[in-house]
């Protein structure tokens, strides 16, 4: 996996999103979802290309169930997009780079 | 990912999509020499997107090749796709927004459809987009949609443990999508408009024979009902109008397909539903050099294999069109 990109567990979640001062996305997604692993090189170019503007990281539903569950994650992959630790926006479902930093707010 | 002008001047071959259809094209177009360029599309969760409907399956249990359970959809593409590369296609994650087929070169624009100058531009064109998945077109499922609707059964399956959920539709997705669920769900109500399914055989059996699965017969969905997530659906029988509600947590939708054929409908001739009608036997469309293979030009087959099987056909048809006119 790529060094851009944090993997969150239930256990780090909390402690990394109100740690950052920058915005934290996070990739909700797991190994049988298809569209999750098309979005996966989009985000890891966006870490790249955005640098410490912004944190990129990605939590597994399937090991870690209770993130999802708290933020009603019901599809994937979904987005949510933390600002000063409040989330701040929610995208379902994959879409292309562009559509993406838009919906993001980056 | 770049959308900045091509400054490879004209390719032999621009191929549309990268489903089994378009991949396929791109193996032969790459080995016959021509370097095709693949728009393979852009992320989605409805079945437009690089690799095609295949990425929203589980495994396949059709294709040939692979016996012990098949394979998975996502697997599968990412064969197909390493194998195009292979041989030297290039794929861009991109998807075009305008096409001209009315001079050649042909061109076509990717981003921007309004720019002066065309992204690339192409001898021939193999089309493959394909066809993406039918919505119901209700106001509440376009809002719930990730709230308890959802276009992928295989994505979010997992998230329905135990809960009642619905399936929409009568064919072989509507069927495969219902046996899928019935692992995570604790039951599936497959509700359809009609009193007999479109579905093959064996998926039929296989449903009948689930325990988990119950028929809503004649029946089709008239609302989605719940506030933030979905709480219900509002049902109606359309042999006695009778408007009941069916308490689910859950929906999926699958009514079929309709062919990604917007971008060329003014341009290329197609049926009365949008598919790509193409010459005889062969893949040629109704424009010299522009040819369309797979679901987008198949209302009859639909499946990957017949799909890959055109996509063969369309990268001959365009090399010998292309050697015959002298590209």
């Amino acid at each position: 996996m790529s060094e851009h990109i944090t993997t969150l567990t239930d256990a780090t979640f909390d402690e990394v999103v109100n740690a950052s001062s920058a915005p934290v996305v996070v990739d909700f997604w797991a190994e049988w979802c298809g569209p999750c692993k098309m979005i996966a090189p989009i985000l890891d170019e966006i870490a790249i290309e955005q640098g410490d503007a912004v944190r990129i990281t990605k939590l597994n539903v399937d090991e870690n169930p209770a993130v999802a569950q708290r933020f009603g994650v019901m599809s994937i992959p979904t987005i949510l997009v933390f600002r000063d630790g409040e989330l701040d926006k929610k995208i379902v479902g994959a879409k292309g780079k562009t559509q993406l930093i838009e919906e993001m707010g980056l | 990912m770049t959308t900045n002008i091509d400054t490879n001047p004209v390719h032999d071959v621009l191929i549309l999509g990268s489903g089994p259809a378009g991949l396929t094209a791109a193996i032969y177009a790459a080995r016959a020499s021509l370097k095709p360029l693949v728009l393979e599309g852009e992320p989605s969760s409805t079945g437009d997107q690089p690799g095609g409907q295949l990425m929203l399956t589980t495994e396949v249990e059709n294709y040939p090749g692979f016996p012990d359970g098949g394979i998975t959809g996502p697997e599968l593409m990412t064969r197909f796709r390493d194998q195009a590369m292979d041989f030297g296609a290039v794929l861009r994650t991109e998807k075009a927004s305008r096409v001209d087929f009315s001079q050649r070169p042909f061109r076509v624009w990717v981003g921007d459809p309004e720019a002066p100058q065309p992204t690339y531009s192409a001898h021939s064109i193999i089309i493959s987009t394909g066809a993406t998945a039918m919505l119901l077109n209700l106001e509440n499922e376009s809002r719930l949609m990730g709230h308890g609707v959802s276009a992928c059964a295989t994505c979010d399956g997992f998230f329905f443990r135990d809960h009642d959920i619905a399936v929409v539709g009568g064919g072989d997705t509507a069927l495969e999508e219902a046996t899928f669920l019935t692992k995570f769900a604790k039951s599936v109500t497959v509700i359809h408009r009609r009193d007999e399914l479109r579905a093959s055989k064996f998926m039929q059996d296989r449903a009948f024979a689930n325990d988990k699965i119950t028929f809503l017969w004649d029946t089709v969905v008239e609302d989605v009902l719940g506030q933030d997530a979905v709480e219900g659906l509002q049902v109606r029988n359309v042999k006695t109008d009778k408007v009941t509600e069916l308490p689910v947590t859950g929906l999926f939708v699958a009514i079929g397909h309709r062919p990604a054929t917007l971008l060329f409908a003014d341009q290329l001739k197609t049926d009365a539903v949008g598919y790509l009608i193409t010459d005889g036997k062969s893949t040629r469309t109704s424009i010299e050099g522009v040819f369309a293979c797979g679901d987008v030009q198949d209302a009859t087959y639909r499946q990957a294999i017949t799909a890959a099987g055109s996509g063969c056909s369309a990268a001959i048809d365009a090399e010998r069109w292309l050697e015959a006119n002298d590209h």
